[in-house]
């Protein structure tokens, strides 16, 4: 064990600091769309847009450990996210890097990279969301196009994006569901297609369905082989997986606690003291799991459970910190923005009623303890 | 950055499993700590793991120990944990790193040798009230008379009271603090062990009657050390609940796999997965900070502290749940005395209160984050 960073990852973290300090001067205002257009061109001219992809298709070419640094730092600098088309980055590019053409990679990589539009993704159906391999969108091939109907829903951002990343069902196999899927990319204008947005109980609307009807769809827009759809989406990326930024960004939510905690004269009240110690404790539990998740990735070695274990932490993180931060409020805690008890601008009352979209999404917490009982405590599927 | 063992340690920990998996498998733990008239472990298995070096790991190799540090020792008892190894090697182990703290040249001669090669059972006996030790709590009496120190009082709660050779033994004289190396042969003591719940682990009670000691075997003392102490004694101690609560965690996953109700192995039921699933995240939680407050006691002092409350703060908790729910999930069976269910939650109830609980940790913790 050894929790110290090598001179040249000393030397990058310097780098990144400096980088920070003078782009983040205090008084700039991070909402100001001039602020962030400079900031995204400057961060990709470091590149630090893509920081692991490989540097032949326009990343960083950076490493594991360095990549790690970069998010803590910038998560402690509380910078704007590197990089506009968050989904894009996360898993449309890899997904492109590893199973895309020459031409879908020139065509689809610098736009992701430059954050020139947005991407959603078209998994969960009404009747299959958390067993999504038996997803119904069909695409039935004509000629050089596919032909896609049906339904998609919880499609996060789907009204201002310009593209979809999309599972449909080529075929039926009575023996592996997961065969007869196949990976898509649609333009979000193309005709037959209708997005819904659905009004969440925060009272917005992020998400929305998306209805298909005959979409026609040229085939050089698949990703992929036919039904090969399933493993372009799960392949194992090589990016970092320790939920730093998660964790920095429940950090604050900890500071935030305690200072409400004081401003609303309860941090002398023992159950306070100890949930609020309790939450810190979780929170540094995860940012170790990661840790230790991280120096297998970097070893080598197959991922444990470490990471479907930070995620139920930080789901029920999620639940309990916008919930306590609530009771600590009193009779203020129903209240919302706009109303003068309330703290902090309404931010508890946001989390207390915004958790689903981290907690849900990506898997709820019963399924995830479903994978962690079937495939690292080795209990028979259901 | 490496949050991972060395090579090293995991042939230590690969040694230290096939000894226990080969010499003291359940049905000898149970012998051994079920035995009517017994001392709660065997002297046999003492002899034969003082030769493999386990005794002395964390003592210098200038006085007959392996010089290896805190993660290595969390390795060793993660091991023991996991067998519920029947042994004063714990509480023999945290005597050793108490001199390592604080003792002089005197005490260090006279004593590491003895506890690394095993020919003395070393235990700290530092606690006099249920409640959490602390400086505080230290009431035992030393008396100056001449060069020598007078002890009057007791030490309760201290492991395998019975068995040990050596109490290191903090106590309150006219300069404040001291710890004291007392031979359990010295005139006026009296030791006894408390029957308990858990027969792997021994508790009882020493009495200092006018205990006359020479000058040079009692060290200098302040809280910071003595914190330090029992900073070191608490994480040897979590390191142990990692791998019983592992072994408890282990145990009911292979029992839900082969017990067949409305024929499948209960396993499959989201009632029996989901709360084993939960068991696995809560010590996958705890084991990350006690790995941390392992290395942190070696190569981060200042901020071992709040991790180790930490790490114990949730391993007395979630062990405590896991000892429960490990009973309960096995139905009816996991009442009775032949299945091994009970042993585990029993070595949490014992487990939860020493060094101090979660409401004791977490109470440190918001402390030492600035509430």
């Amino acid at each position: 064990m050894d929790f110290t960073l090598t001179a040249e990852e000393e030397a990058f973290r310097d780098e990144v600091r400096a980088f920070l300090a003078e782009q983040l001067a205090p008084g700039v205002d991070k909402a100001d769309p001039g602020f962030l257009a400079g900031w995204h061109r400057a961060v990709r001219e470091k590149r630090w847009v893509g920081f692991s992809w490989p540097r032949e298709v326009g990343g960083g070419g950076g490493s594991l450990m360095e990549q790690a640094i970069l998010k803590e730092e910038m998560a402690k600098a509380r910078a704007p996210s590197l990089g506009s088309c968050f989904m894009g980055l996360a898993w449309v590019g890899p997904a492109l890097i590893a199973y895309g053409t020459e031409e879908q990679k020139q065509k689809f990589i610098p736009d992701i990279l430059d954050g020139k539009y947005q991407w959603c993704t078209g998994y969960s159906e009404p009747d299959y969301g958390s067993d999504l391999g038996s997803l119904q969108c069909r695409a039935v091939r004509e000629g050089d196009e596919y032909v896609v109907t049906g339904q998609k829903i919880w499609t996060s951002i789907a009204m201002w994006s310009k593209w979809i990343i999309l599972l449909v069902r080529t075929s039926l196999h009575e023996d592996d569901k997961h065969k007869g899927i196949t990976c898509l990319l649609v333009e979000m204008d193309s005709p037959g297609i209708d997005v819904r947005p659905i009004r969440n109980m925060g009272g917005g609307a992020m998400f929305a369905e998306v209805f298909f009807d005959g979409v026609r769809v040229p085939v050089e827009n698949r990703l992929g082989e036919e039904g090969q759809g399933w493993r372009v989406t799960i392949t194992a990326l090589a990016h970092e997986r320790s939920g730093i930024a998660e964790v920095e960004s429940l950090l604050r939510g900890l500071e935030g606690l305690k200072a409400l905690a004081a401003e609303t004269g309860r941090a002398e009240e023992p159950a306070v003291r100890q949930r609020i110690a309790r939450v810190e404790t979780r929170i540094q539990a995860m940012r170790l799991n990661g840790l230790r998740a991280l120096t297998r990735q970097i070893r080598g070695e197959p991922l444990g459970s470490e990471t479907s274990v930070n995620k139920l932490t930080r789901a029920n993180l999620e639940v309990e910190m916008g919930d306590f931060a609530l009771e600590l409020q009193g009779a203020a805690g129903p209240l919302v923005a706009g109303a003068e008890p309330v703290a902090d601008g309404g931010r508890w009352q946001r989390m207390a009623l915004g958790w689903p979209e981290v907690v849900i999404g990506g898997g709820t917490p019963n399924i995830q303890k479903n994978i962690i009982a079937e495939r690292i405590l080795g209990l028979p599927k259901d | 950055m490496n949050f991972g063992f060395t090579e090293e340690q995991e042939l230590l920990r690969a040694e230290v499993r096939k000894w226990l998996d080969e010499n003291c498998p359940m049905d000898e733990v149970r012998a051994v700590s079920e035995a009517e008239d017994g001392e709660g472990f065997s002297r046999d298995h003492w002899k034969a793991i003082a030769e493999l070096g386990w005794l002395g790991l964390v003592v210098p190799e200038e006085h007959g120990g392996a010089g290896l540090g805190q993660v290595d020792l969390v390795v060793l008892l993660e091991e023991t944990g996991r067998s519920l190894f029947p042994s004063p090697l714990l509480s023999h182990t945290v005597a050793a790193g108490a001199l390592l703290t604080v003792a002089g040249d005197a005490q260090r001669t006279r004593w590491l040798p003895a506890l690394a090669d095993g020919s003395a059972i070393g235990t700290l006996a530092v606690q006099e009230e249920p409640a959490a030790p602390g400086p505080d709590g230290v009431r035992l009496e030393g008396v100056a008379d001449g060069d020598d120190v007078i002890l009057r009082g007791q030490k309760r709660f201290v492991p395998h009271a019975a068995a040990a050779d050596l109490f290191v033994a903090p106590f309150r004289g006219g300069d404040g603090l001291a710890l004291a190396c007392v031979p359990a042969d010295a005139p006026g003591v009296r030791a006894e062990d408390w029957p308990g719940m858990d027969l792997t682990k021994r508790l009882g009670r020493v009495s200092f009657d006018g205990v006359r000691l020479p000058a040079d075997a009692v060290a200098p003392l302040d809280e910071a050390s003595l914190q330090r102490i029992l900073d070191l004694g608490t994480t040897a101690l979590t390191a142990e609940m990692v791998g019983a609560a592992e072994g408890a965690v282990a145990l009911t996953a292979e029992f839900a796999k082969q017990r067949i109700q409305f024929g499948s192995p209960i396993g499959r039921y989201q009632g029996v997965k989901h709360p084993l699933a939960e068991m696995h995240v809560d010590v996958e939680s705890f084991k990350s900070l006690v790995y941390y407050a392992a290395w942190c006691l070696d190569e981060s002092p200042d901020e071992a502290p709040r991790y180790v409350s930490m790490a114990k703060a949730l391993a007395s908790e979630a062990f405590a749940r896991i000892g429960i729910d490990a009973v309960q999930l096995h139905g009816a069976v996991g009442y009775t005395w032949e299945f091994d269910a009970h042993l585990y939650l029993k070595r949490s109830k014992w487990a939860r209160p020493m060094f101090g609980d979660s409401e004791f940790h977490y109470e440190r913790v918001a402390r030492l984050g600035g509430l």
